[in-house]
């Protein structure tokens, strides 16, 4: 079930760090992880990341592969400049106190679902 | 460019050429998000697009971490992206082991970075159309990476 960044936001209890007139936009599935390489191997567009990761290259990485917002999980901040080059690329980046799994889960329980059950052809 | 892409691709025609630095782990993956925004003002579509910026970072990361600096040639037809990323590297000694998913030399920095889980080159393919890979121990590595719509 697709939702909005500024639901994902309320649901995660997460504070939005740039592009808060992106929060609008609607999201298809989620992606947990702290390997870049596998968000670039399996996520799909129009995914929300969910990472503990917080050095400029998940910005990046995010921006390749089409990510539509990024959720820093455990409230961990990223540093200035990576926001300032989220907000170069138009990317919504948000911080949440949960831990990655009970972000997951949160997501999971209001109907979200991550590639492995609703990306195209991926069912398990 | 010699070499044709398929059929309805058209003839490569040489774009740009961009500069990667050996271990500029800071910077690494500008070059492929300038070549993302370089295609995306030609106006390719979506798809190619993001086929074209995966297989780019993954090849421009692994220059910088493990190809001692390079290069990352552009080559466009009417619908069809040709990109060539050459590096000064020792070359891959084994390269079915290399193209094995899970597969990895990666340092604990790269790790740390999130990259490193041994996906790049499997990816790079998956990402591609046609791939050809040129390596040998010494002469560093050659990457062609052609895409189209599918």
């Amino acid at each position: 079930m697709p939702a909005s960044l500024a639901q994902v936001a309320q649901w995660l209890r997460a504070d939005v760090l740039c592009c808060a007139h992106a929060m609008d936009r609607s999201i298809a599935m989620c992606h947990g992880s702290d390997l870049m390489s596998d968000v670039l191997a399996f996520s799909h567009p129009n995914t929300l990341l969910l990472t503990g990761l917080t050095n400029p290259q998940v910005v990046r990485t995010a921006e390749v592969a089409g990510i539509y917002g990024v959720v820093f999980v455990r409230g961990k901040r990223p540093r200035e400049v990576m926001v300032a080059l989220a907000e170069e690329y138009g990317l919504p980046l948000m911080v949440s106190p949960y831990a990655m799994f009970d972000a997951c889960g949160l997501l999971f329980s209001q109907g979200l679902r991550g590639w492995s059950l609703c990306g195209p052809g991926q069912r398990p | 460019m010699s070499a044709g892409l398929a059929p309805e691709g058209g003839q490569p025609e040489f774009l740009r050429a961009f500069d990667i630095q050996a271990g500029d782990f800071a910077g690494a993956g500008n070059v492929s998000i300038a070549v993302k925004n370089l295609l995306k003002e030609l106006g390719f579509a979506p798809e190619v697009l993001r086929r074209a910026a995966i297989a780019a970072f993954e090849a421009e990361m692994n220059v910088v971490m493990y190809g001692g600096g390079g290069h990352m040639e552009v080559f466009i037809a009417p619908r069809a992206v040709r990109l060539v990323i050459s590096d000064h590297g020792p070359g891959i000694p084994d390269l079915d082991l290399a193209m094995q998913e899970g597969w990895s030399t990666a340092t604990p920095e790269m790790r740390e970075m999130g990259f490193g889980a041994g996906m790049g080159l499997p990816n790079i393919k998956r990402n591609s159309d046609q791939f050809q890979i040129t390596t040998a121990p010494g002469q560093g590595t050659r990457l062609q990476v052609d895409i189209f719509p599918r």
